[in-house]
């Protein structure tokens, strides 16, 4: 009955690859948000997405997750090209996603948004569902039981019960990655997940996200503005300005690149 | 035969019958109680639980795998975390062995950590989680005793591969087939344990210089617990939360001692933060807390009240006032008016039972408070919701118990008549002493702080001052060194003053100076609970505690508070003198990562003293405010600087002689 043994999956950076994207080009109009973009993420790494304000990050991990469909170039996930595919379905095929912008259920219990997260995993109809009987009853104990994991995970088990619309903004960033992990994703993407967090919960949320990756053996892919974070975290860097790539490799690297300096700081044209 | 000389002779009689130790009880419980739950643990959102024969084999099992790393006779183990099964069984697993656990506040950063930990030449520690781990290895080069580091939680620890770092389970796993003969030495090294035997090392927290190991005796604790299951008629049946600090001797008496004695039930709350709605589903029956436990139970009831209806705010206000009057008395057994006991009737059904509730204390039978004086209005709130809420007074160089107030002889401001087997005397000086089967051996390695403390004839000296009062109850002052004088010469005694100004729940902490001084001048914290909640609803806006703390109507409401402590000081001839003069709000929150506070959070006065100083003087040379910067400790340990500007007022102060007259 020692519950907080758990199995470990250890995450080992492979060079199999999880997911890429070849010459990929997204359109608006007459905008252009993603130009001829390719790189590919390794199974089990953490890669981060950084660049300017409107660089295109943000188009990026929505092309990766079926929610715009470039004009073009392909998305490889696991070996299989993939056609043009909605947003839950993507989520069905394993890939789980936070947002930039907070977007939880707000009425509802940090349970209960983080049960929503199972349910795309839930077998039974609506009809037993709502009996409560038999299996639909088993099975909504089994989802449960997942879900107490990644309260205990992620330490939220004061506010199990509470509204997530009352809680402060940190703890609301860690529900939500707590819906995402429900899912027990393949991939998952996190949008600035420390965006405007103050220095405490950046660092829970960090430990957070290296857990995720260690324990569950998650690949994870993350946009991020604090370059302190990316580089402690991330195995490897894809930098992106306008819409283009200007640069890719490991932080160091990224680092060093003097396009990528240019493009944060400016340069005098 | 009085009360005291029956328990005393039950005690003689239960040493007599051999169960001198914990785990010869924890081994007769496992057969007595085998199927009665031992332990719960809140985990995965679901009560888990032991029984007395599970909690025995896992112990066992974690005992006999540190016999194969090597733990043997005489060797410490540090225990770090909070309060978890696993953390509890290794107490019995290194008595069991005839070693000696010396549990630490978790809380502590890695520099306080060091100093206990080498002190007391730990070779193996057992932790919480990767937290702990991380403390105890930034720490690890200055321990060179320290051998295993034994974690258990394994969240974030694949990757460590340090060396002696290994997991509960896994050393569980080690000793979880033990042949016959390793058996057999277990259970022969259990036998051979003596009731004269150090049991464990309490490290006390210090308000000042360094903590000093507390070394007690299986006796001590065993007699002491076996007392006071006697003294409040404790069995099997109880069910405890679990929630204070390990490395307190409280805890460490109800949660282990008394609860191996009597066998009853310790619960573990789910995390920290999860007590109060842990306390509700368990419903303890009985309950230990500080007096700020209380009064954070009662402003947090009452801040949720404000937003109440009108409808019940009206009822439950009614009903409250209506306890006040008739409540402690119905409790004490005293009669009342049949109507009076009508209403109260009604009042249970319609306030009180669903507040009783909510706190968590439907089945309480006793409850304690101990550690600080209690608001009289507190204690009196309680105990007028039919809780017999009781307290105590105790050191953990007693082994807790030094007095108690027994059922029905209740005040708020005695700490009640000597325990079973104590006896009290009062130095010439006015400090308290006391000798009792639960006086510890002696502080470990320092000889003479021992002999400072303890005389030949085992009379212990408390550091308090207070005397005993006509009807045999003990009334504390104050700390007997912390007792000065004003220059005027009046009595200055600081704890005294600021214990009423923290019974307002406006008030959080209070530091009163005076001492070879003109005068008295405090030094506030407010608490932000309830003072935030005022200020929302008084439309008073502010961005941070600073601001909030800062705020002139804080000031004007901080001055009322003041006044009215100043009223009160005046009716009392003794402390008349002792009124306060001058007063500020601290710019932060007194802490106890600033070193502010012990970890048992009573102020640590001259680190204060010497912190504050631009400020103190400020309080004494007239001025309207102050610029001042503190460096700060984050929680990581991390240090940081804040400044403020201090402002500083006056209060009026009465003439004791005008009270006189106007009550003449």
């Amino acid at each position: 009955m020692n519950a907080h043994d758990t199995t470990i999956a250890t995450a080992v950076t492979t060079a199999e690859e999880m997911l890429s994207v070849s010459n990929v080009t997204l359109r608006f109009g007459g905008v252009t948000a993603i130009q001829d973009i390719s790189f590919d993420i390794l199974k089990g790494e953490i890669r981060a997405i950084i660049g300017p304000n409107g660089a295109g990050k943000t188009s990026m991990l929505n092309v990766i997750n079926g929610f715009y469909h470039p004009q073009e170039g392909t998305i490889r996930f696991r070996g299989e090209t993939r056609r043009r595919m909605k947003p839950y379905e993507a989520a069905a095929s394993g890939i789980a996603r936070t947002f930039q912008n907070v977007a939880l259920f707000t009425g509802m219990s940090t349970l209960d948004n983080i049960m929503s997260g199972r349910s795309l995993k839930m077998k039974r109809n609506f009809l037993t569902q709502m009996l409560y009987y038999g299996p639909a009853r088993d099975e909504e104990i089994e989802h449960r039981q997942k879900v107490e994991e990644i309260i205990d995970f992620l330490e939220i088990a004061h506010i199990r019960r509470q509204p997530v619309g009352k809680l402060p903004y940190g703890l609301q960033k860690r529900v939500e990655l707590g819906r995402a992990l429900a899912l027990e994703p393949d991939l998952l993407l996190l949008d600035e997940p420390m965006a405007g967090m103050n220095l405490e919960e950046k660092e829970d949320m960090s430990r957070f996200i290296v857990d995720v990756n260690q324990q569950f053996g998650t690949t994870i892919a993350l946009i991020e503005h604090d370059m302190g974070v990316v580089m402690d975290l991330a195995d490897r860097v894809v930098v992106l300005d306008y819409g283009k790539k200007i640069a890719d490799g490991s932080p160091e690297e990224v680092q060093a690149s003097q396009e990528v300096i240019d493009a944060y700081l400016g340069v005098p044209h | 035969m009085s009360a005291s000389q029956a328990s005393s002779a039950l005690a003689n009689k239960n040493s007599a019958d051999g169960l001198d130790t914990f785990p010869k009880l924890l081994l007769l419980n496992a057969q007595r109680f085998a199927d009665r739950p031992a332990m719960r643990h809140k985990d995965f959102g679901i009560w888990q639980t032991w029984t007395w024969a599970e909690m025995a084999r896992e112990a066992e099992r974690f005992s006999l795998g540190l016999a194969k790393l090597g733990f043997a006779k005489g060797d410490r183990m540090a225990i770090v975390g909070s309060n978890r099964p696993r953390l509890y069984w290794s107490f019995t697993a290194a008595q069991a062995l005839g070693g000696v656990p010396v549990p630490v506040y978790a809380d502590s950063v890695a520099e306080e950590m060091v100093y206990v930990l080498q002190h007391a030449e730990v070779r193996f520690a057992v932790v919480q989680d990767q937290e702990q781990v991380d403390k105890l290895l930034s720490i690890k080069d200055q321990l060179p005793q320290l051998e295993y580091i034994i974690y258990d939680w394994d969240r974030g620890l694949q990757d460590y591969d340090e060396e002696g770092l290994t997991s509960f389970k896994a050393v569980q796993t080690l000793g979880s087939d033990p042949t016959a003969e390793e058996k057999a030495a277990w259970l022969a090294g259990i036998e051979a344990g003596r009731g004269e035997d150090l049991s464990v090392m309490l490290y006390t927290s210090g308000t000042t210089g360094k903590p000093k190991g507390v070394m007690l005796s299986f006796d001590n604790m065993v007699i002491s617990s076996r007392n006071a299951n006697a003294f409040d008629k404790f069995d099997e049946n109880e069910e405890i939360i679990a929630y204070l600090p390990l490395a307190w001797v409280g805890d460490h008496v109800f949660s282990y001692g008394q609860a191996f004695v009597a066998g009853y039930c310790v619960c573990c709350p789910e995390s920290p933060d999860t007590v109060t709605e842990n306390r509700r589903e368990i419903a303890p029956t009985y309950f230990f807390a500080p007096p700020r436990v209380f009064e954070g139970l009662l402003t947090d009831v009452m801040v949720r009240m404000e937003d109440a209806s009108k409808l019940k705010q009206k009822m439950f206000h009614a009903f409250l006032a209506h306890a006040n009057k008739v409540g402690g008395r119905i409790l004490d057994g005293e009669s009342v008016g049949l109507w009076d006991k009508l209403k109260y009737k009604l009042g249970e059904f319609l306030v009180y039972g669903p507040l009783k509730n909510r706190l968590g204390m439907t089945r309480m039978k006793v409850g304690y408070t101990a550690g600080e004086a209690i608001g009289p209005e507190i204690f009196r709130f309680y105990r007028s919701l039919g809780l017999n809420l009781k307290q105590l007074y105790g050191q953990t160089e007693a082994s807790v118990y030094i007095t108690a107030q027994p059922d029905g002889q209740i005040s708020a401001d005695t700490v009640g008549t000597p325990s079973p087997d104590v006896e009290i005397d009062v130095a010439e000086n006015g400090e308290i002493l006391y000798r009792s089967p639960g006086v510890f051996m002696g502080y470990y390695k320092n000889d003479e702080a021992t002999a400072d403390t303890k005389n030949a004839e085992g009379w212990v000296k408390t550091g308090d001052a207070g005397f005993i009062d006509g009807d045999g109850h003990l009334r504390i002052i104050d700390r007997a060194k912390d007792v000065g004088r004003l220059n005027n010469g009046s009595m200055f005694p600081p704890k005294y003053i600021e214990n009423k100004l923290k019974f307002f729940p406006n008030i959080k902490e209070a530091v009163a100076i005076g001492n070879g001084r003109d005068y008295v001048a405090v030094m506030l914290n407010i608490d932000l609970q309830p003072v935030a909640n005022w200020a929302e609803r008084n439309n008073i806006a502010y961005a941070s505690y600073q601001e909030l703390a800062n705020h002139p109507q804080v000031y004007d409401m901080m001055a009322s508070h003041v006044d009215q402590v100043n009223r009160d000081l005046s009716q009392e001839e003794r402390v008349a003198g002792a009124q306060i003069a001058r007063f500020l709000v601290l710019h932060k929150e007194l802490d106890a990562d600033d070193g502010e506070l012990t970890r048992t959070m009573k102020v640590r006065r001259t680190l204060i003293n010497d912190r504050y100083t631009p400020l103190i003087e400020a309080l004494y040379d007239g001025s309207k405010e102050k610029f001042v910067e503190t460096e700060v400790v984050f929680e990581d340990g991390r240090k940081g600087k804040i400044s403020a500007t201090v402002q500083i007022r006056d209060a009026q102060v009465y003439p004791p002689e005008a009270m006189k007259e106007a009550a003449e």
